[in-house]
């Protein structure tokens, strides 16, 4: 073993240094034939033929020296060095072919390196926390999709952490946080922070320790003291990575928080757990009776003993739920288990999975389409291939060297390709319009690197394969210059898999597409156009009368209004009743979404008035509490009955309905409404923020302006965060447009492989039979004849691609079934307009060599043949 | 039928490089094809040039060493010598050697008395 190595490293070295050895073998040869030569003198030869004799008996000096390389060398690295060189100065005779090859192969490489990239980050690569795959996210396993009933109430957390067996630890942190709530001032332009209150443990039980300072103490979280710690993103933005910033005192909204530790950069809470927003630090949360009072609130995540499968917590949770349900006297408390890693990826895993498969199928089409143009290639060397097998070329070898060539383009491609992958990867992890967690752990590392590398290796081998394998064997040496029949079909069958492919791409790209546009046209209930929100403090007295007054002063400004949440962002319901219903256990008030909202709100929204009035500024808390309610609910409450003038019980406090209004779509898009209530504003306070909601045919940056200049009196100190809720929708799609967009992106760029496959392949097919195409016309065939039998041979084979590549759609559309929205997976008008689209391009792009060959031959054959007639 | 001949004798030839050097110390390449030459009759080396090619092998190896020095006519000549690890694979090599030699010399014996 030690001395093959040593023998591997000696013929490494002697390879590196060639010149040094030669010359050395060199000296040594001379200085044995001149002992020879001195030899054959003595013995009586003159000295001109001593040294000849002295020659021949030594041998021939190349072939010494070429064995002695051998022998010493590496002769493989050698001829792969040569067939190298060959390779580049082959590829630089034929710049077009080149270029264009690098161009399409280095785009395939490069989409699929960028999404290896994205699901190596979000699906492959472990969740920013210590051991994540022992991590385990328990809910509440509630009928309604929404956070209220996922949620579980303080003291039944507190009861399953300490009975749980097969969790070592448990931590919550609260839900219900508010984006932006957390108003800094005192340190220049005032700014609004997101911050989330957590259990004391919820960083152990995470694996991440703060890299300055420390974590929260039993006794801060008991008593709510005012500490903070720091999310390493604002410490490093706001603060510029100050390394005194412990104990440091910071206001937030007219509390005194001091700063006691930072957490370390790879530690991501929003990306896992909050996607669409940042999270600026963490507070402690109480873990009191007073806190379990306000009901469902806490999220939970857990970490799985050694010994335990996710299986064995989720049976035992189930079994736990019950006892912990009786004693904590809820309705609904079903505690459900999940790894954190399926909760955070299962959403979008089929989504990727789709990707995936289309960047392999680009992929495909690209080396179907790059085998296509090397055996045009290869055809027109054959001449010269042939000549080199007569001379006695290895076939092995021939084939060694075609294979050299496809692999340093396909290497030159990845050159390209890591291009396009580390520009696309790093748009990917910058796109704030992506909402989708971890996207902004997307990024170009070292196995992207190393994908590329194989992806391209491959591509070339595969590419490649094709042309190398049609070099003919020494015995069967073709000299002609005419293709074979077989050549044809080869040619024939990679055009048809192209279609094929592409068909598929496009009806599957179709299909989203579809999907996305009937997104796009749900009515959600509200119209979001020239809509703007802003987030303002909440406030006592006549505060929401004012600043409802001041806004509408602005010239431009339509309509008004406030709520407490806006629609796709943070959801909680309540229950309702109707009053004459008597509601137990098993048959509880629904659960109903609410809405705090003043008056205004729904002209502002856009929101639809059924029946009955609006909110006025005359409810109050001293008037009769009122309330509206959605069309769905009344249904569901008054089934058949005029709801206005009813009374709605179990909602805080009894209230009469007094107006019906549309539904408005508050989960998702595609997602239908539920029950949904709006509560005036002047009537509870049990709401933890308010947003402003301007209606007006203003740009937002000039409304933000005017908007900050009007309220100035009353909030000095107005954050610039204005949002439209065109955003907010645009959030809700942005991963299903995302999803579209590449897949559009991809279809396109295998419809134009395609169509330049068929070009290829007819012009060559033409080409060759110029000569044919001309005698036909000469005897009497039309250039319109040709043309349709050329178009319609082609149309043939587009056929049978399209047929194959639509059978293939069918069978792999069963996967899209999830994502799609408004159509069925055998959509006709998708399959059909696929058809339609292919077997167009299928014509241009043959009719466009077709005519040409018609024109052109019936010149050639025109000038010369009248003089044999 | 040229390639069969060499892979025998490259093992051959190996052990008999080994052993002259063993036997008369540091020599350079026209000593030891000499020296072949005269005990094989010139039934080894059909060229002298090719013992260069089993010295670089033999060198890579490690068995054999090598010094620059002065041919006995004033010119520059790369001096070899065995090297421990020589020995070692001289004295592996001789035993296989007589091992096979007499393993084939009974099997023809074999062959002549039935």
């Amino acid at each position: 073993m030690y001395a093959t190595l040593r023998q591997l490293a000696a013929r490494l070295r002697a390879w590196l240094r060639p010149t040094s050895f030669d010359q050395d073998l060199n000296d040594e040869l001379q200085t044995h034939a001149s002992l020879l030569a001195e030899e054959h003198v003595k013995a009586g030869l003159s000295p001109e033929e001593a040294l000849r004799r002295a020659r021949v008996e030594l041998g021939g000096l190349t072939q010494i020296r070429e064995a002695h390389r051998d022998v010493r060398g590496i002769p493989l690295f050698d001829s792969v060095l040569q067939d190298i060189r060959h390779s580049f100065r082959s590829l630089r005779r034929d710049p077009g072919f080149t270029t264009f090859a690098i161009l399409i192969v280095g785009l395939g490489i490069g989409a699929s390196s960028t999404i290896f990239s994205t699901v190596n980050a979000l699906l492959i690569k472990p969740l920013p926390f210590h051991d994540s795959s022992r991590l385990v996210w328990i809910a509440n396993d509630g009928e309604q999709g929404n956070l209220s009933s996922q949620t579980v109430p303080v003291n039944p957390f507190l009861d399953l952490r300490s009975q749980s067996k097969s969790l070592s630890e448990v931590a919550a942190y609260y839900a219900f946080y508010e984006i932006g709530d957390k108003m800094m001032t005192g340190e220049g332009e005032p700014e609004r922070f997101t911050a989330v209150p957590v259990s004391q443990n919820l960083f152990k039980v995470l694996g991440v320790q703060p890299i300055m300072g420390r974590s929260f103490t039993e006794e801060e979280c008991r008593r709510y003291l005012p500490v903070v710690v720091l999310s390493s993103a604002m410490w490093k933005r706001r603060f510029a990575s100050d390394p005194n910033i412990l104990g440091r005192k910071l206001t937030f909204t007219n509390r005194v928080y001091q700063v006691i530790g930072v957490m370390p950069p790879g530690f991501d809470f929003s990306s896992v757990f909050a996607p669409a927003n940042r999270v600026d630090f963490f507070l402690p949360f109480p873990l009191t009776n007073d806190t379990n009072k306000m009901g469902n609130t806490l999220s939970m995540v857990g970490r799985l003993k050694p010994a335990f499968t996710i299986q064995q917590a989720q049976a035992e949770l189930s079994t736990l739920s019950e006892p912990i349900r009786l004693k904590n006297n809820r309705d609904e408390l079903r505690f459900k288990a999940t790894l954190l890693e399926d909760q955070v990826r299962g959403p979008f895993r089929q989504a990727l999975l789709v990707l995936v498969l289309a960047v392999g199928v680009v992929m495909l089409i690209v080396c179907a389409n790059l085998s296509n143009l090397q055996l045009s290639r290869a055809a027109s060397r054959q001449k010269e291939m042939a000549v080199r097998v007569a001379l006695g070329a290895g076939r092995g070898r021939l084939i060694r060297q075609l294979l050299t060539e496809s692999l340093v383009l396909s290497c030159c491609s990845a050159v390209l390709g890591l291009i396009v992958a580390i520009a696309g990867t790093q748009a990917l992890s910058r796109l704030e319009a992506l909402v989708l967690p971890l996207r902004d752990t997307v990024q170009f590392e070292a196995s992207s690197f190393a994908f590329t590398f194989l992806i391209a290796v491959a591509a070339g081998l595969i590419f490649g394969a094709l042309p190398a394998l049609r070099i003919p064997s020494a015995t069967g040496a073709t000299r002609g210059s005419t293709e074979g029949k077989s050549h044809g079909w080869i040619r024939s069958a990679l055009v048809i898999s192209e279609i094929a492919f592409a068909c598929i791409l496009l009806v599957g790209a179709g299909l989203l597409i579809r999907s996305f546009l009937n997104v796009l046209d749900v009515d959600m209930g509200f119209r979001p156009q020239s809509v703007t929100t802003l987030r303002i403090d909440r406030g006592r007295g006549n505060y929401y009368d004012e600043v409802l007054r001041l806004t509408k002063t602005i010239p431009g400004v339509q309509s008004v209004g406030l709520t407490d949440v806006l629609p796709l962002g943070h959801n909680r319901s309540w229950n309702a009743g109707a009053k004459g219903v008597t509601y137990t256990r098993s048959t509880p008030p629904p659960e109903v979404f609410v809405r705090i909202v003043s008056e205004g709100y729904l002209k502002s929204m856009g929101i639809p008035l059924r029946s009955g009035r609006d909110l006025s500024d005359h409810d109050t808390a001293t008037s009769k509490p009122v309330i509206l309610i959605n069309e769905t609910l009344a249904r569901k409450l008054w089934p058949g009955r005029d709801p206005i003038g009813q009374t709605a019980i179990h909602v805080d406090k009894d209230r009469e309905v007094v107006g019906v209004v549309s539904d408005v779509r508050h989960l998702t898009p595609e997602q239908g409404s539920g029950n949904e209530m709006y509560i005036p504003i002047r009537q509870t306070n049990d709401f933890p923020s308010v947003e402003l909601v301007i209606r007006a045919n203003l740009p937002p940056a000039a409304l933000a302006t005017a908007v900050r200049r009007e309220l100035k009196p009353l909030i000095p100190n107005l954050p610039a965060e204005f949002r439209t809720l065109q955003q907010l929708v645009d959030n809700s799609t942005s991963p299903r447009r995302f999803l579209v967009q590449l897949l559009t992106g991809f279809s396109a760029f295998a419809l134009l492989l395609a169509s330049l496959g068929i070009y290829s392949v007819v012009s060559y097919s033409v080409s060759q039979r110029s000569h044919e195409i001309g005698i036909r016309m000469a005897l009497g065939a039309t250039a319109a004849n040709v043309q349709r039998s050329i178009v319609s041979k082609t149309l043939g084979l587009a056929g049978m691609g399209i047929a194959i590549g639509l059978i293939g759609s069918w069978a792999l559309s069963k996967i899209l079934s999830g994502m799609l929205f408004g159509v069925t997976a055998a959509d006709p008008i998708t399959f059909l307009s696929t058809l339609l689209l292919l077997a167009l391009v299928a014509t241009v792009a043959s009719y466009i060599p077709a005519r040409r060959a018609s024109l052109t031959s019936s010149l050639q054959v025109g000038s010369v043949s009248p003089a044999n007639w | 039928m040229p390639e069969t001949k060499s892979d025998i004798l490259q093992g051959t030839l190996d052990l008999m490089v080994l052993k002259t050097l063993d036997a008369m110390g540091p020599l350079h390449g026209y000593g030891i094809a000499r020296r072949i030459e005269q005990v094989s009759d010139e039934a080894v080396l059909v060229n002298q040039g090719t013992i260069y090619i089993c010295l670089v092998r033999l060198v890579q190896k490690g068995w054999i060493g090598t010094e620059w020095g002065t041919s006995e006519n004033n010119r520059k000549a790369k001096f070899y010598s065995i090297s421990k690890a020589g020995r070692k694979q001289l004295i592996a090599e001789t035993q296989n050697w007589q091992r096979i030699s007499g393993v084939i010399g009974r099997l023809l014996q074999l062959g002549t008395q039935r």
